[in-house]
């Protein structure tokens, strides 16, 4: 969701213990963006209890160390991370007005979160094929939960991407597209560090 | 073609849900045939619908809640009238599945739409006058959150008619409000409607601690900023850091619900203590979100009316965040009784005791305002009043069902229904009265009637406590909650001086609503023409009332607390300011366009109508993308436009 903001008149830098008056609005719409990743935190952090509690309940079905491939996972983790990296570059690329530099990283973020968005769906459907569908027990409905919403959140922020670089393309660098991507990049961040709690608790210590 | 939905959703067997709905209806139409006659739709759909500025979206949360409570009230009556009667061989008037549903919706809606869009409602339109600033950080996605709270009530208002409501009361606990127990639509009309006001909600809470942190009038340090706003502060963190949590746990049931999950069903490892936990992770901050605004509303309140500045003023800080960390310590209390052993339930219990020492630091500030002030009694002070007495009482009953052993005993008893209710009733509801009364005068710019106003805190008071001081004793008598029939004949007499209670609290509701009447018939008399009817101490009554759009012609510069105060002391400011140009936000309808989608993806998601949610969700989708490329968003209002306006305010005669 995009966000409007008020430009309120032009004051100094709010700094310190914030004295000088209302923030600029690019300070405004980032830090609201962040409250809005924080809440977004718990509510991932509610998913991650329930399949902490329930990931031993798996009623007879298999468990995660007979269910999970490391290898594509790893393949899977390094897309994302990458895919973020790639998204670092454009902020800069974008920062500096390069307008071909940031295409060229588009292509790569985008690419390499797709490909993490393909392995995944591909791995959910080996699973489900083999009758070990999500409410086959309760340790894989919160195990489908916990990873399919990050995958919906990825899935979200690529075709959010593809609106801001149409932005890009139709309106160049202004203000406001350079504010919206800058909250996209916080999004695209934040999911990596959400999927790193996701590969260390359910991949690596499920995998066991 | 219509998933589950059919003619026999409507409850055509059931004379009473039809006259509530004929009635309702009735008025519904009467209303929009005034509006439409008198030409009224552009007015409302320029300055409040499609209005982004949060005094008038403050305005229509109030509203919501105060119309909710009347539905809210209804369902309560009616329990009580049930529990009077129904007793030994007569069974009263309420079949079981019907009461199931009033107790259900009882809570679901006093909590949901009542108490949070009326305090919700104050701090929209007070947070942003009381800091000094314009508006809120993101004024449309202020309107949003509106609009999907208008929706949820809606939907709730909407099983009345079609289908019924949930059976699971308002914690709806599995296992019996999974599939299983409760395979109608009942318990889907909770979940969407309770989960598309919770995104408003939560909206909301990022608003305004972006607001609060991030736009104050220059000079306004944290600790210079008035109670109201730190209260504020602290419960948009609470909502921030809970609401999501109850966001998971209700998309969990619905996972359940809706594609077989197994998080908490009886078989296949699920987990029903699980849900209890995580709903009161929520529930409980949920709480003091309700609460510490009312707490801010009380320091407002006794500061001006007592003619002193708040004791303590940074004491009534740490004891407002003191309160905010706690409130996520302790929600195991409302299940002692699940069998966690003695060392949880021990922590648990100490944990909830301590939440009263912040809480006690705060009733002695109020104190000690008041203490040898100059009071003048006026209807908010004599809430305040009221709330100081009722409120440690109930805060007195709480400390007591803290102990796990007593908890044991009173459990999901009377005694329990009678102290959240006291402390709800005495605390948020009478901090929203007091709220209203007091802030009125600067929303509409004449002051209500302080003759009914007193006469309803009277009715609200005696009511309150004859309504439920009996609930307390049928508790100990051993007398559960939730009881559709009385099967112990000498617990009538205790209830029929509750149903008498209850008819009292109408009479205060009564009370408002004439108090209204009256006050709109004299406002030419009761107008506020200083913009400061109280003699008050904070920025909001620095600007005129009604303020205007942009509510500072110049952001006023703060020195010190009580900032209005100070500026007072010192004489106004005597030479005219440049005034220059001020950028406002445009209107816009995304909020109502939103929110009317979310209503068709809410209904079709409740009867199982796949296609029209999918056209919805993709409606939604399509909205926010076009309003996302759109730009031009704000609108400018002359420096020649605002010097008109205020000096008119200021009686200075046409600019020069």
């Amino acid at each position: 969701m995009t966000i409007a903001t008020v430009d309120f008149v032009p004051t100094e830098l709010a700094r310190g213990r914030g004295g000088g008056g209302p923030a600029p609005t690019r300070t405004v719409v980032a830090y609201g963006f962040w409250i809005f990743l924080l809440s977004d935190f718990v509510l991932f952090s509610g998913l991650f209890a329930a399949y902490a509690v329930l990931s031993d309940n798996t009623a007879g079905g298999p468990t995660g160390a007979e269910l999970f491939n490391l290898r594509s996972v790893f393949i899977e983790t390094m897309c994302l991370l990458f895919s973020s990296y790639a998204c670092g570059l454009g902020a800069l690329s974008a920062e500096r007005r390069r307008l071909g530099h940031f295409y060229i990283s588009a292509v790569f973020t985008f690419g390499l979160g797709a490909a993490f968005l393909c392995i995944e769906i591909s791995e959910f459907a080996g699973m489900v094929s083999k009758g070990d569908g999500p409410s086959r027990s309760a340790f894989l409905s919160a195990f489908f939960t916990l990873v399919g919403t990050h995958g919906a959140h990825v899935t979200a922020g690529l075709i959010w991407f593809i609106y801001m670089v149409a932005q890009v393309a139709a309106k160049g660098f202004r203000p406001h597209v350079l504010r919206r991507h800058l909250c996209f990049s916080l999004f695209w961040h934040a999911l990596d560090i959400v999927w790193v709690g996701v590969f260390t608790l359910v991949y690596l210590m499920g995998a066991r | 073609m219509l998933g589950r939905l059919s003619w026999a959703a409507i409850p055509l067997d059931q004379p009473l849900p039809l006259y509530a709905m004929g009635v309702v209806g009735i008025v519904i139409l009467v209303v929009l045939g005034i509006v439409t006659v008198k030409g009224w739709w552009p007015y409302l759909w320029r300055e409040w619908i499609t209005s982004v500025d949060h005094k008038r979206i403050g305005v229509m949360y109030v509203i919501l809640g105060l119309v909710m409570l009347l539905r809210g009230y209804s369902d309560a009556i009616m329990m009580r009238t049930q529990q009077a009667i129904a007793v030994g061989d007569a069974q009263g008037y309420l079949p079981p599945d019907h009461y199931d549903q009033i107790f259900s919706a009882h809570g679901t809606i006093m909590i949901f739409f009542v108490a949070m869009p009326l305090v919700i409602g104050l701090m929209n339109f007070v947070v942003p006058l009381q800091l000094g600033v314009r508006d809120v950080a993101f004024p449309t996605l202020n309107s949003v959150s509106f609009w999907l709270t208008a929706t949820g009530s809606l939907l709730i208002n909407v099983s009345l008619v079609i289908g019924s409501f949930s059976r699971a009361s308002w914690w709806g606990y599995p296992p019996l409000s999974e599939l299983a127990f409760s395979p109608d639509e009942g318990v889907d009309y909770y979940l969407w409607s309770l989960q598309i006001s919770g995104i408003g909600t939560l909206l909301t809470g990022v608003n305004f601690v972006t607001t609060i942190l991030k736009l104050r009038a220059p000079g306004m340090l944290y600790f210079r900023m008035p109670v109201f706003c730190w209260t504020a502060l602290a419960a948009n963190m609470l909502i921030v850091a809970a609401f999501p949590v109850l966001t998971a746990t209700f998309a969990m049931l619905l996972l359940d619900r809706y594609l077989g999950m197994h998080f908490f069903t009886n078989e296949a490892g699920g987990n029903q203590m699980m849900y209890a936990n995580l709903f009161w992770a929520w529930g409980h901050p949920e709480v003091y979100i309700l609460v510490l605004p009312a707490f801010g509303v009380f320091s407002e309140v006794a500061a001006t009316f007592s003619g002193k500045g708040l004791f303590s003023y940074r004491s009534m800080v740490w004891a407002t965040l003191g309160i905010c960390i706690l409130s996520f310590m302790v929600w195991l209390h409302h299940f002692f009784t699940m069998g966690a052993g003695a060392d949880v339930n021990s922590v648990f219990g100490i944990m909830s005791s301590i939440i009263a020492v912040p809480t006690g630091a705060k009733v002695f500030n109020w104190l000690f305002t008041v203490f040898r002030g100059r009071i003048v009694f006026t209807t908010p002070i004599l809430f305040l009043i009221g709330f100081m007495i009722t409120f440690v009482l109930g805060g007195l009953t709480g400390v007591l069902l803290a102990v796990p052993p007593v908890d044991f005993v009173l459990h999901n008893s009377a005694f329990l229904v009678a102290h959240f209710h006291h402390v709800i009733i005495g605390g948020v509801v009478f901090g929203a009265l007091a709220g209203i009364n007091y802030w009125f005068p600067k929303a509409f710019g004449f002051t209500l009637d302080e003759g009914w106003g007193k006469a309803s805190f009277w009715c609200w008071l005696i009511g309150f406590y004859l309504a439920f001081m009996p609930l307390y004793v049928l508790g100990l008598m051993g007398m559960t909650r939730r009881l559709q029939h009385i099967s112990d004949p000498s617990w009538q007499p205790l209830l029929l001086v509750a149903e008498a209670g209850a008819i009292v609290i109408f009479l205060g509701i009564l009370c408002q609503i004439v108090q209204l009447y009256v006050s709109i018939r004299t406002r030419e008399s009761r107008r506020d023409l200083t913009g400061d009817p109280w003699n008050a101490r904070t920025l909001e009554w620095a600007t005129s009332s009604p303020p205007p759009a942009y509510n500072f012609a110049v952001l006023p510069s703060v020195e010190t607390i009580d900032a209005f105060w100070e500026m007072k002391r010192k004489g106004l400011a005597a030479a005219e300011p440049a005034y220059q140009a001020i950028e406002m936000p445009r209107n816009s309808p995304i909020g109502i366009v939103i929110a009317f989608f979310a209503f068709f993806v809410g209904f079709s998601l409740i009867w199982q109508i796949w296609w029209i949610a999918i056209l919805g969700l993709l409606a939604i989708a399509i909205t926010i993308l076009v309003f996302g490329w759109s730009e031009d968003r704000e609108r400018e209002i002359p420096a020649s436009q605002i010097a008109r306006m205020e000096r008119a305010r200021l009686g200075l005669g046409r600019p020069a």
